[in-house]
């Protein structure tokens, strides 16, 4: 399934300081969709590069990280379950608090 | 002819001391142009602005003959018009940080005609601030950024009320501070003032404009706008300390958290004037570097929000006693941590280390900042290795000390020493040394930080 994942915030600085990044991933074995869940943890597994404690906090992500799929946060689309398509943009953005 | 070395020496230090008087010339100046100054803008505005002008009888909406001379461009839009300018003169809002986002957002309210303009901070300006923080000058380093900024928004506009909070923000004065304004602009740069701003808005029901810029991107809402999230409904747990980057050691570029601050006085401008429709229950994201703005849709409030939800039990009490900076394990002011990690006969002073170069003692330095820093300024003959590949490259510390050795004929062998900007990551470095063995190794307390006060004064601090 091809999706495009977009770090944000800071989080880019773990895969490699590259913000945009094109995938293209399989459906786990016997599975018929792909879950956030899932992807996640390939994430975790495929991409990103150090410190995954800075993404990732249990099987979600850490606090302080917005996840958005298609430009709505995922809250209001089912957070883990939420079930990706073809082509889906999915951001992972960390809140700033500079200024 | 060629001058000799002891021309050169004395040379330099004139040089040295032509440098100090006129450093001191220059300081005096800045403090008496920023007195005239103030007493200039006194002369307008005695002391503080006067409020609102006076209502003229004859004309709609309350506008004076001046205000409507002055807001014209306004009254002229057909969506804003008299109505909500006239709005805007009667409205209150509080900003909440005299910095990069809150310098632009101030000059286009002082500008813009809000009734009455309220100023918390409590820092003074410094060289380094004058890069984004665009609201002060340079006649203002070392004066409360308050005053400054006071001052460049009645420059602008004398017509309307400016006040002065000259104080940090605490659970003690919060309540008191923010209950006297209709809007709140979180223009701050951590994190517990940010959960502080933003619960205290919940507490007294004031919608509260966020915004936030770091490097180069930046982050813009509305909260707790007419039923919409609080910010602890987005983020009911805070981050981890070590994602909380603050822009002195990332780093910012100047205009990111200007387009941000003019965006909040932009929100601030239309909830105050009630036109159009507030960044509430959506986030703005902009990228500089890709020249990219991402609106997106963020959940509503929410009804196990800690602080708004259905059964919260937080009240203004609650406010006063909450522990913000145990709560995000983070200090409410800026000023960044002095760690003390190691026993004292691990660390020397700068003072001493000066010493020991100038006794000649064998030694190596290794200076364990990130290589873009190392590339601004360091110390001459130091060796380049960042903390976060020191484990990593610990051959080239053995070969280092080796060498050393072997060029001073030392028996006892080169000693190893660690600076960093501010002394925490040479402790942190010092005891991954310690732990691989290098047993002698110190670091210099208090990093180049306390070289540049200590040692050279003519050492660049970034
Ligand atoms: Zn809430």
């Amino acid at each position: 399934m091809q999706l495009t994942l977009e770090f944000g915030g800071g989080l880019e600085l773990l895969c490699e300081s590259v913000k945009v990044h094109n995938v293209n991933i399989d459906l786990p074995k016997g599975a018929d969709k792909l879950t956030m869940r899932y992807l996640l943890s390939w994430v975790r597994t495929d991409l990103i590069k150090e410190r995954p404690e800075m993404f990732m906090k249990g099987e979600s992500v850490r606090p302080g990280v917005l996840v958005l799929v298609n430009d709505c946060d995922w809250e209001l689309t089912g957070q883990l379950d939420t079930t990706l398509e073809e082509k889906d943009v999915v951001v992972f953005i960390s809140t700033l608090h500079g200024g | 002819m060629q001058p000799n070395g002891d021309d050169v020496a004395r040379i330099r230090r004139e040089i040295e001391a032509l440098k100090d008087t006129k450093a001191s010339i220059e300081h005096k100046i800045a403090v008496l142009e920023a007195q005239l100054q103030q007493h200039q803008s006194d002369d307008v505005c005695n002391g503080s602005c006067p409020p609102i002008s006076a209502v003229d009888a004859n004309l709609a909406n309350g506008l004076s003959a001046d205000s409507v001379y002055r807001y014209s461009r306004h009254l002229l839009l057909p969506s804003f018009g008299v109505e909500a300018q006239s709005n805007l003169l009667k409205s209150s809002i509080l900003v909440v940080g005299a910095g990069g986002l809150g310098s632009p957002a101030l000059l286009y309210l002082a500008a813009c005609g809000v009734g009455r303009l309220g100023i918390v901070d409590h820092d003074m300006v410094e060289l380094n601030n004058m890069h984004r923080q665009v609201i002060h000058t340079e006649a203002y380093i070392g004066q409360p950024k308050v005053k400054s900024a006071a001052a460049a928004c009645c420059a602008i506009n004398s017509t309307i009320q400016i006040v002065e909070h000259k104080e940090a923000l605490r659970t003690s004065n919060a309540l008191e501070i923010l209950s006297q304004y209709d809007i709140i602009i979180d223009a701050t740069d951590n994190a517990p003032s940010r959960y502080m701003i933003s619960d205290c808005c919940v507490v007294l029901g004031k919608p509260l404009v966020s915004g936030a810029a770091l490097g180069l991107e930046g982050q813009l809402t509305v909260y707790n706008y007419k039923g919409g999230p609080c910010y602890r409904c987005l983020f009911p747990t805070p981050p981890p300390t070590t994602a909380c980057q603050r822009c002195s050691d990332s780093g910012v570029l100047g205009v990111v958290p200007g387009i941000i601050g003019c965006l909040q006085a932009l929100e601030a401008i239309k909830i105050a004037s009630a036109v159009g429709e507030p960044l509430s229950g959506r986030m703005l994201l902009f990228d500089a570097l890709s020249a990219r703005i991402r609106i997106v849709k963020i959940r509503g409030r929410s009804l196990q929000c800690e602080v708004c939800g259905e059964n919260t039990t937080f009240n203004q009490q609650y406010f006063k006693d909450f522990d913000y900076e145990k709560f995000t394990q983070s200090p409410l002011s800026t000023s960044p941590p002095k760690l003390n990690l190691l026993a004292a006969d691990s660390r020397i002073t700068s003072k001493e280390y000066k010493e020991r170069i100038a006794n000649g003692e064998a030694h190596v330095l290794v200076d364990v900042r990130p290589e873009h820093h190392y590339r601004i300024v360091s110390i001459p003959n130091s060796l380049n290795i960042p903390l976060a590949s020191l484990e990593a490259r610990l051959p080239e510390v053995s070969s280092a000390l080796k060498e050393e050795q072997e060029h001073n004929g030392t028996v006892s062998g080169a000693n190893l020493y660690v600076i960093c900007r501010r002394g925490n990551d040479s402790q942190r470095a010092v005891q991954c040394l310690h732990k691989m063995g290098f047993d002698l190794a110190k670091d210099i307390v208090g990093g180049l930080e306390s070289w540049a006060h200590d040692v050279d004064p003519n050492f660049p601090m970034y």
